[in-house]
């Protein structure tokens, strides 16, 4: 009988978690729909909420209709995704490294598919082939993440793993100057320069098909692996120990990090420091439980980048600032307030 | 070996980096048995303790109850073996239940927030018998050092595994503690399973232990009962101490003393 008493208990804390659990999402998930009518209601000509969803639904004039649909909607689908991809990303690098400083832009990640990307236009192979683009910066990412785990070792301490993070991403950063530095073309090297920054201008349906296939890809296989992330929290021997296989979730992650970010690199250009600030803006909301954590940061990512995306349209600039610089110039501040609220987990690091 | 030896390790070897680490032991342990795994620094033990829960390639043979160990899917593996790394680390502050509720990880409870009714038991009884039931909401990083060990102790008792691993659970304890966390050890040694106890405190082990496994050097030199296996001369060859010895409440009270 008391084993039924304390079952009943269990079983009720069951239930005030599974609501407590789906607010969040409820309410970024809302947040997102919210912005993603705002994107395609802001630019040159402003169109009001009403018209957006008029013109989503097919009616409206046809003007506010191709401005919707073909110019603003491809926009808007790509913050969302790219910005969620990074999101998941960063939370599973966490839950994977039981760091809340882990992120794929620290570990040279988008840098690395930048490299495989540019490489690809340089050599006017994308021209030929838009496909080879996303693969290509799929693979880079793919063998930085991998060469930044083997070189940090297993139970890396976290500083241990951001220089090695940074020394990836400064020889994907040389490798990428080089190749803009051999460019036979000028205008090919500002073009790739432009690209580099970051941006989600004028982007079409094509750059959507190019993207999404492998940002849902990765995003699957994230997923997939989230309920490790407990487990792991113990150390991955503890976790071993409970059966799971800790070397297979690694290369699953590094997989599902390398398609969603190489997917979203090839298609915007590297925009940084979503995977680092949407898991740790949505974590004490979800108890900071690494599995929990996932589709709420992707949610946060998608509204962080949707958010940047639209104040570069709103910023007064005769030149358009790009949504890269942007994240960039809010990330790195943030970064360094998380570095000094962390230090003295850092400092563990180095004894 | 007997009808009752329950664990049984045979011509266990470890080899790690091309070092051999663990040579040749071949140890057999029935039901209810607390037993203690001592040796020096760099003895092997923990080398050992991870070959019997696959943790490392090995090779030789681990049995169970008869059945080969060999080959066998890491869950299946963990249903079997509960083990406790040393350090008891916790990453995330997660609240105490939902640590514990990872011991039902192998028997694919992976989510604490959706925990069938035979997980919710067990998660209960291990909370209650490693006395953690008063802080169960409480984030584990916010306990100390003591209660933390429970909470690692709690976690690994929710296996219900028959077989249980642990690697020094009362390192950096206080003497309360440590009597507790090996009492409770015991216990679930008489409830029917295998205990096998990494220790650097052989006055402990004397204590509590049916037997002791003294492994040297990777080598098992010692398994006997604490009387024996921590006699004047392994203690002397193997230990490089001198003890104090006396008895009290009917066990042996071993008390190291001076460096030979």
């Amino acid at each position: 009988m008391d084993g039924t008493d304390a079952a009943t208990t269990a079983g009720t804390t069951g239930v005030r978690l599974r609501v407590l659990e789906r607010l969040p999402v409820l309410l970024l998930g809302s947040l997102v729909v919210l912005l993603l009518l705002l994107s395609l209601g802001i630019g040159p000509v402003r169109v009001s909420p009403g018209a957006v969803l008029a013109a989503l639904a097919g009616g409206g004039t046809e003007e506010t209709r191709i401005i919707v649909q073909e110019i603003r909607l491809p926009r808007a689908i790509l913050a969302a995704a790219v910005g969620a991809s990074l999101g998941l990303s960063g939370a599973a690098l966490q839950g994977l490294l039981r760091n809340p400083l882990a992120a794929p832009e620290l570990f040279g990640a988008p840098q690395a598919a930048a490299l495989g990307a540019v490489l690809v236009i340089a050599t006017g192979l994308a021209d030929v082939l838009s496909f080879v683009l996303p693969i290509a910066a799929i693979a880079a990412a793919f063998v930085s993440v991998f060469a930044l785990l083997v070189v940090a070792g297993r139970n890396a301490s976290l500083l241990l793993l951001i220089l090695s993070g940074l020394a990836l991403s400064s020889l994907a950063g040389a490798g990428t100057a080089l190749t803009m530095n051999l460019a036979p073309n000028p205008f090919a090297a500002l073009e790739i320069s432009f690209w580099l920054l970051g941006s989600l201008e004028d982007r079409s349906l094509r750059h959507v098909m190019l993207a999404l296939p492998f940002i849902v890809a990765g995003a699957a296989v994230l997923a997939s692996q989230r309920h490790a992330f407990r487990p792991l929290g113990l150390g991955e021997e503890a976790a071993a120990s409970l059966g799971v296989d800790v070397a297979r979730t690694r290369l699953l992650v590094i997989l599902g990090v390398a398609l969603g970010v190489g997917g979203s690199v090839a298609v915007s250009g590297t925009i940084g420091f979503i995977g680092l600030i949407g898991p740790h803006l949505v974590r004490p909301l979800v108890g900071y439980d690494p599995a929990r954590l996932m589709l709420p940061s992707a949610l946060g990512g998608a509204a962080l980048l949707l958010s940047a995306d639209i104040a570069v349209r709103l910023l007064p600039a005769t030149t358009s600032v790009r949504v890269g610089v942007l994240t960039a110039l809010i990330g790195v501040p943030f970064f360094l307030w998380l570095i000094l609220r962390e230090r003295r987990a850092l400092g563990g690091g180095l004894g | 070996m007997s009808a009752a030896s329950y664990l049984v390790a045979d011509g266990l070897r470890v080899a790690l980096g091309g070092r051999q680490v663990v040579h040749d032991v071949s140890l057999a342990l029935p039901r209810g048995h607390l037993a203690a795994l001592v040796g020096p620094n760099g003895a092997g033990k923990t080398s050992l303790l991870r070959a019997l829960a696959g943790l490392v390639p090995a090779q030789g043979r681990v049995m169970l109850g008869g059945d080969d160990m060999g080959g066998l899917a890491a869950r299946e593996r963990a249903r079997r073996f509960a083990y406790l790394p040393q350090g008891h680390v916790v990453h995330w502050p997660l609240p105490v239940r939902d640590i514990v509720a990872l011991g039902r990880y192998p028997h694919g409870a992976t989510d604490p927030a959706r925990l069938g009714r035979r997980d919710t038991e067990a998660v209960e009884r291990a909370m209650r018998a490693a006395d953690v039931v008063a802080f169960a909401d409480r984030p584990v990083t916010a306990l100390s050092g003591g209660e933390r060990s429970r909470v690692a102790l709690a976690r690994m008792l929710a296996v219900e595994a028959p077989v249980v691993l642990a690697d020094e659970p009362v390192a950096s304890l206080d003497p309360y503690h440590q009597i507790e966390v090996l009492a409770l050890l015991q216990r679930t040694a008489r409830a029917g399973a295998v205990v096998i106890v990494v220790t650097h405190d052989l006055g402990l082990a004397a204590r509590f232990a049916d037997r002791v496994l003294v492994l040297e050097a990777g080598r098992l030199v010692g398994d006997d009962v604490p009387g024996v296996a921590l006699g004047p001369a392994p203690l002397a060859e193997v230990f490089r101490v001198g003890a104090y010895r006396s008895g009290h409440e009917g066990q042996p009270v071993i008390v190291p003393w001076s460096a030979v």
